[in-house]
């Protein structure tokens, strides 16, 4: 449970990172941290004490294999989600340059003008 | 068996800390970094090597990016004032939060003795079923691939939205009247 509170830790960094912080690159530092801290949060729930990883080697049975590895799915589902994050920071990034060109600024407070 | 996992976690929090309270924007994204290799690092000990290796990539890939957007702009960090109002409610949320984590992990099953249910299935019946070896790959491009056709889809997406984004110029040619008009274009 030490590991579980530690990940979330991180996660909560990223919240306040991303409450409290007004400059645009914070906020975003913080959008990554909870993606990293939930994907390791999933990746931990699935970890069994003196597992292997889930590729079966020519010299096992699949049911000693069942006994040992740890739980695939989460790591199946977990792959995807690393690379859309990568996808999703980019677009962040492209709003924030796109921002940065019109106000010159990287201040949450300063962005409120509108225009056409 | 537990200490690694614990020391890495601790590292990566005070990277997290560096990374959030640092004045200069450089450092702040590369202290950004060290949480992403630590959690890479971490993945290699819970056994995932396929993420490891997609997780290095794609911190790599993500370190270039917020760097393309920190150089070129000013670097430093806004301190014209202090806005406590903000801080104590961040704080105050985070703590709730907290709180609430560790009410609910009580419940949970302990760290190493994981719930396999479905998993089971995928890892007994998983080479006579697909023919693959790496069970993780059987599972995103067999069992569920449906979902990894979705995601693909959304990766296209975010990809296609930040082309839009960052073009120079448009489709359509600039007229005179519209450089001067501010609100609708025709």
């Amino acid at each position: 449970m030490t590991v579980y509170i530690l990940d979330f830790i991180i996660f909560a960094i990223g919240i306040y990172s991303l409450i409290a912080k007004r400059h645009i690159i914070k906020k975003i530092i913080g959008m990554v941290l909870i993606e990293y801290s939930t994907n390791l949060f999933l990746i931990l729930i699935g970890f069994r004490y003196g597992g292997i990883a889930p590729i079966l080697s020519p010299d096992m049975n699949s049911v000693q294999f069942s006994q040992c590895a740890v739980d695939p799915l989460p790591q199946a589902l977990v792959l995807t989600s690393i690379v859309i994050g990568l996808g999703t920071l980019a677009l962040m990034a492209a709003y924030t340059m796109k921002l940065y060109e019109k106000y010159k600024t990287f201040d949450m407070c300063e962005i409120k003008r509108l225009r056409g | 068996m537990t200490a690694l996992p614990i020391i890495i976690l601790i590292l990566m929090i005070a990277g997290a800390i560096v990374a959030v309270e640092t004045k200069n924007m450089l450092s702040a994204v590369i202290a950004a970094g060290v949480v992403g290799f630590g959690v890479s690092v971490l993945f290699l000990f819970l056994r995932a090597p396929d993420i490891a290796i997609t997780q290095v990539i794609v911190e790599v890939l993500s370190l270039i990016i917020l760097i393309r957007v920190t150089t070129n702009t000013d670097n430093e960090a806004i301190e014209k004032r202090i806005d406590n109002f903000a801080n104590i409610t961040g704080l105050i949320f985070v703590g709730l939060f907290i709180a609430f984590c560790v009410w609910a992990f009580v419940d949970m099953t302990p760290f190493g003795n994981p719930l396999m249910r479905v998993s089971q299935h995928y890892l007994s019946a998983g080479l006579k079923e697909t023919g693959a070896a790496n069970i993780v790959a059987a599972v995103i491009l067999d069992y569920r691939a449906y979902d990894t056709l979705g995601e693909a889809v959304v990766i296209f997406t975010s990809i296609l939205g930040a082309f839009v984004i960052l073009r120079k110029h448009g489709k359509k040619k600039l007229v005179e009247k519209d450089t001067e008009e501010i609100g609708i274009p025709e």
